[in-house]
């Protein structure tokens, strides 16, 4: 297994439906394998730009390049699923969007994982961990106490 | 502010349409269509050949998920229409986007009658599948943009519930609203589809039946969600001097929200807990002398009971947050109150009509056409408003 990639789905779970990945969302997609999230940056003015287009919003440079970031980040919001709507889902699954620890407005979907979805609150800190699919390394997070 | 100037203003709605409702349809989605069709173009005083235009949102989707199977060229055949213009298109201020072109269309002089619709067949759709999934099992997910739904796509996002509770839970935690507080909008609703002979659901619930409903995702419970259903709504919406020969008092379209200003994407949107509602409010009181007091009546998204509770508050009939004061008990929001709201049980008890409900309602009760659930005040001014997320759009309505 590649360096930094873990067991997340539980057996018998539903299988992840993965995304179409084109030039500019692989490095999110697929840079997982070295362990570490990766996210467009502006190389001019240092602003994070996801999803990921080669233009900077801010400054209007073309200099948008995937740079490797802390991996951390806080829970903004998250719902608790009950709800079995296909067979072999666990119980309660947590999703939720988390805003990494470097900037507030790239926000990412993800699951909270190894944890007990009633121990997941707003503003928690988290921490990424992938689980590889095929050629993609999808970006989990799990509470950043875990570690 | 003149009709010269705000397009809308020179617009009516002048007749409206509905097919019968039901979880499970005997007729397709098209005889549906053309059951509300010709009972709006009907209602409105006119004929097949006065129509010179049809909008519809999001037109024809083309899969068999029933979320719109009818679009402008079968209901255009199928009535056999000539047509100087039409639209069906998605990327609009959510479902409102039609009347809005429609609006355009008058202005620019392209038509004097246009036929607005929306159909839904989810309820015969989900009979062979779960088809309104937005996972598509065995092939990748596409849609990779701001607005995409891609970055969704391997976290077991099976359904706008559960997805657009990371809006709804973010409200909850800032608000402090309680679950016995948004309880009310789906009793409310159940009591006014009581009275609505044509709604799904009519048996009244109590704040015990919602507090042991299923829960969906946090923090929706079952009754929150609104009902899948087959069925078509339509609308006339004609230019002002055209609207004033028909037989019903013209319904005026006084002002619309429709503005684009807030990050339009399901996950990076920057207003997760009111969603895109507050921006396209304002835009509406802007284009009007009329303010939230003048307003009799409310007609508001309910594809879940949050939007409900935030248009409340985006609307200005509360604050930001107080929505759980204001619905408390249920009585400003009922038939008797201040601002009865969602009148003939909305798309939670009446069916999803999605947003088209809430327009054939408004015209409904301001025509005095509400038999058992008629309001019993003057009723002259009604606010309307759709969809959740970054898609918003707002109506305010007026019969002289």
């Amino acid at each position: 297994m590649p360096n930094g990639a873990s067991t997340i789905t539980p057996p018998g779970a539903p299988a992840r439906a993965l995304p179409v990945v084109d030039y500019d969302s692989e490095a999110y997609w697929k840079g997982g394998a070295d362990g570490r999230l990766h996210i467009y940056r502006c190389q001019d003015c240092k602003y994070f730009v996801h999803p990921p287009v080669r233009f900077c919003p801010k400054c209007e440079g073309l200099n948008v390049e995937p740079e490797a970031t802390s991996g951390k980040g806080f829970i903004t919001s998250f719902t608790i699923n009950y709800k079995q709507w296909v067979p072999g889902l666990p119980d309660k699954f947590v999703l939720a969007i988390v805003r990494i620890a470097e900037q507030d407005d790239v926000q990412l979907v993800t699951n909270i994982v190894n944890c007990d979805p009633d121990t997941v609150t707003m503003d928690m800190p988290v921490k990424v961990v992938f689980e590889q699919h095929e050629d993609l390394f999808v970006p989990f997070f799990e509470p950043e106490a875990n570690r | 502010m003149s009709a010269s100037t705000y397009g809308e203003k020179n617009c009516a709605i002048t007749g409206v349409g509905q097919s019968k409702v039901s979880r499970g349809s005997p007729d397709t989605a098209l005889t549906l269509t053309v059951h509300a069709a010709m009972e709006a173009i009907r209602d409105a005083g006119l004929t097949r050949a006065d129509i010179d235009g049809i909008a519809t949102w999001p037109g024809d989707k083309g899969d068999q998920s029933g979320f719109s199977p009818v679009g402008c060229a079968a209901l255009q055949d199928a009535l056999r229409l000539k047509l100087n213009w039409y639209e069906g298109g998605g990327e609009a201020p959510g479902q409102y986007g039609a009347v809005f072109n429609a609006i355009g269309a008058i202005a620019a002089g392209l038509c004097r009658n246009v036929l607005v619709f929306r159909t839904m067949y989810e309820a015969t759709a989900r009979k062979a599948a779960f088809a309104n999934s937005l996972i598509k099992p065995g092939q990748r997910q596409s849609g990779g943009g701001g607005g995409g739904f891609s970055w969704f796509g391997p976290y077991w996002n099976y359904a706008a519930a559960l997805q657009q509770s990371l809006f709804f839970n973010k409200y909850v935690h800032n608000s402090g609203i309680k679950p016995e507080q948004i309880a009310q909008i789906s009793i409310n609703q159940r009591r006014n589809a009581s009275l609505n002979p044509a709604a799904i659901y009519r048996t009244p619930i109590t704040l015990d039946d919602y507090m042991n409903s299923p829960r969906i995702a946090g923090p929706l419970r079952i009754y929150d969600c609104d009902v899948p259903i087959d069925g078509a709504t339509a609308i006339i919406v004609s230019r002002m001097d055209v609207a004033k020969d028909g037989p019903n008092p013209p319904v005026r379209i006084e002002a619309v929200g429709s503005c684009m200003q807030y990050r339009n994407s399901w996950s990076q949107l920057d207003c997760l807990p009111t969603q895109a509602q507050p921006k396209v409010a304002e835009m509406m009181w802007s284009r009007t002398d009329l303010k939230p007091k003048d307003v009799d009546m409310a007609q508001l998204y309910d594809g879940f009971s949050f939007h409900t509770i935030n248009w409340l508050e985006n609307f200005g009939f509360c604050g930001l947050y107080e929505a759980k004061d204001f619905i408390e008990g249920g009585k400003r929001i009922s038939l008797e109150g201040e601002l009865p709201t969602n009148t003939g049980g909305g798309a939670l008890s009446a069916g999803r009509l999605h947003a088209y409900g809430a327009v054939h309602e408004a015209c409904t009760q301001l025509w005095g056409r509400g038999g058992d659930r008629q309001v019993k005040k003057d009723l002259h001014v009604v606010a309307t408003s759709t969809a959740g997320g970054p898609l918003a759009g707002a109506m305010l309505l007026v019969k002289d």
